[in-house]
């Protein structure tokens, strides 16, 4: 929280120093997410897809993992959604969705888990570089698939998939962009929340976390731990891009809604790997993201400043001793002050 | 066939090497010293933009490279000291950073050169020809030959002086390095600084090198092809070059072979195949220096 308010007010201070009205693009910003029905139906609905891939990060931190690869496993789910999506029909509409669903959480879990657990676990390969190359090669094969040629490419000119069937999709809850989708995100907060604090495989996986060799000690398999938790990481970021591919784009394109795997470590970072927290930092993200776009329309103040802002504060999440050294460092100089002045009483 | 003897090819297999061969060898910098660097792609953008920033200031595109090199080297002493001093987690500080170069060059970007991109009269640096070497060597930008130089004489460095022994000795052990009364500290900021500028001399090529002009985020993921030709290059400056060439070629053959039927998309994917296979040793073994990424309290 300290993090985001002192980035908050450096932003200020960029904004201000060229010349533009600090107050008044903040007032934008919150007034452009929260402001209207249609503000708010835009900034819930982006929060969904950072929460889900957000509880799959803060799940890999909890087992000690970094799940830098978030974004390939997003878009392994999307693939995989669209594919069932055009592919199935004939299905009742709900089933359809949930065949969508469970796929997408599959081949996310099996993205992120098989190669970077195993090459982790069994090759010591570490899991920020494997997950990081496996989200390009996610993204390059994304792209190979709609292509033009490609096997997904749906006729025409643009570079897309064809359209998922429309009974498959997510209902609208509040328009333009809420959907049931939303559920999905609260659910699995809860299902996180209760795996990780209250069941044998949740204690395991934060002992191998906590200390690897203490868990290995008290008989907790580590390389098992470290594919299940990268699993299960890569499952929820796949279950990210299912599910949104299912509330909003419908299908498999390259536009302007991309980097949620990236945003949601930053999720995961702010909301100190707690479910419900990370239910808030995607709230405020998505805020950010949506409101953002608003400053820049009313205030000229362009949208680039909130990734500044984003930037300041992973930088000050991750520099909390900045804190506890900047304090002492006070006291330090206040001491000093004091000695000097006790010594002056002392002379005289 | 044809394809592979075109010198064009093998002319914009160089020109693309240069972007990542100084990014790969600054990231071994960094990382021979003991501090993860995944933020060569931020450090990139910033060069990038001071490049031409700089460049189109001061009318002169020499200013622009120093000057450019500068800001990269100074967003790498502000990354260094939070690693160094602060201890904070050096993958998350590299992602920091290139949120954060990201946002600001974007930012600065629209605010001081309006929407319509950076003014088309920059000066850019010049282009040479290598006479008796062929196309291959005919009009490619000054930085290639800059970047072929670096690659020598940082291996020399690295290997060959006591201050490159010294470097090494704080990212493999720097408690022993501390015993031997070295600084580690100072020595980490050194590698960390040196590498970043060398990261920024990369976005330097693309915006004044290459172009005259800055793109929002311009470098395209450059920062981590580099950073997979680092660990293929097994952390050393003439493997990470090396590595950047074949890289550069996956490239350059990808552009060549469009519209031919074979996708450039899956020979994209090159890069990141070969490093996950060299990490999990199916290629070659890679192994990190032993103390790469973890932070180090100097004894009292």
């Amino acid at each position: 929280m300290l993090a985001s308010v002192v980035a908050i007010l450096i932003g200020a201070v960029i904004a201000a120093v060229l010349g533009f009205n600090p107050l008044a693009a903040y007032g934008a910003l919150v007034t452009g997410a929260f402001g209207t029905s249609m503000a708010l139906s835009s900034t819930l609905a982006g929060a969904v897809p950072l929460a889900l891939a957000g509880l799959g990060v803060a799940v890999a931190f909890r087992a000690g993992l970094f799940n830098i690869g978030a974004e390939g496993q997003y878009w392994i789910g999307v693939i995989v959604a669209v594919w069932l999506g055009y592919h199935l029909t004939g299905l009742p509409g709900w089933l359809h969705t949930l065949v969508c669903v469970v796929g997408a959480t599959l081949a996310g879990g099996l993205w992120g888990g098989v190669i970077p657990g195993l090459a982790k676990a069994y090759r010591g390969a570490h899991e920020v570089i494997t997950t990081m190359m496996m989200s390009y090669i996610a993204i390059y094969f994304g792209q190979y698939l709609i292509a033009a040629g490609g096997p997904m490419h749906a006729p025409g000119y643009n570079a897309q998939s064809p359209q998922i069937v429309k009974d498959a999709w997510l209902t609208v809850l509040l328009p333009p962009q809420l959907t049931t989708a939303v559920f999905f995100a609260i659910g699995a907060a809860l299902v996180v929340w209760w795996g990780t604090f209250h069941t044998t495989v949740g204690f395991r996986l934060r002992a191998v976390g906590a200390n690897p060799h203490a868990a290995r000690y008290a008989g907790i398999s580590v390389p098992v731990y470290t594919v299940l938790a990268l699993g299960l990481s890569g499952m929820l970021a796949g279950l990210a891009g299912g599910v949104q591919v299912l509330a909003l784009d419908h299908r498999l394109m390259w536009g302007f809604n991309t980097g949620y795997g990236y945003t949601a470590i930053v999720v995961a970072l702010m909301a100190r790997n707690h479910p419900f927290g990370v239910l808030l930092a995607a709230l405020f993200f998505s805020a950010l993201s949506t409101g953002g776009q608003n400053m820049q329309m009313v205030s000229q103040l362009p949208s680039s400043l909130t990734d500044v802002l984003t930037g300041l504060i992973v930088f000050f999440v991750a520099a909390e001793r900045i804190v506890p050294l900047t304090i002492a460092w006070y006291r330090r100089r206040r001491g000093a002050r004091a000695q000097v002045a006790s010594a002056r009483e002392g002379g005289r | 066939m044809s394809v592979l003897t075109n010198p064009q090819l093998w002319a914009s297999t160089l020109a693309m090497t240069v972007p990542l061969a100084l990014p790969a060898i600054g990231g071994t910098f960094s990382e021979r010293a003991g501090v993860v660097n995944i933020a060569m792609e931020g450090i990139m953008l910033i060069g990038a933009f001071f490049g031409v920033a700089f460049s189109y200031w001061t009318g002169s595109p020499w200013l622009g490279l120093v000057l450019g090199v500068l800001m990269g080297g100074l967003l790498a002493a502000i990354f260094a000291w939070a690693a160094i001093r602060l201890a904070a987690d050096q993958v998350v500080l590299g992602m920091a950073v290139n949120i954060f170069a990201s946002g600001l060059t974007a930012f600065l970007l629209n605010t001081l050169f309006g929407y319509g991109g950076t003014p088309p009269e920059t000066p850019s640096l010049p282009f040479v020809s290598l006479p008796g070497l062929g196309p291959v060597f005919a009009h490619q930008s000054v930085l290639l030959y800059v970047m072929l130089a670096i690659v020598v004489i940082s291996h020399w460095f690295l290997f060959h002086t006591r201050l490159g022994l010294r470097i090494r000795a704080v990212g493999e052990n720097p408690l022993a390095a501390d015993t031997a009364g070295l600084n580690v500290w100072r020595l980490r900021y050194i590698g960390v600084i040196v590498g970043g500028m060398l990261s920024a001399l990369g976005g330097v090529y693309l915006s004044i090198g290459i172009l005259n002009s800055f793109d929002v985020d311009m470098t395209n993921g450059r920062g981590f092809i580099a950073l997979a030709a680092m660990i293929f290059g097994k952390w050393t400056p003439v493997g990470s070059f090396l590595a950047s060439l074949l890289f550069g070629f996956a490239t350059a053959l990808g552009v060549a072979l469009q519209g031919q039927g074979v996708s450039p998309d899956l020979l994209s994917m090159i890069p990141y195949v070969l490093t996950i296979l060299a990490l999990a040793g199916l290629v070659g073994r890679s192994t990190p220096p032993a103390a790469d990424g973890i932070p180090y309290t100097p004894i009292r």
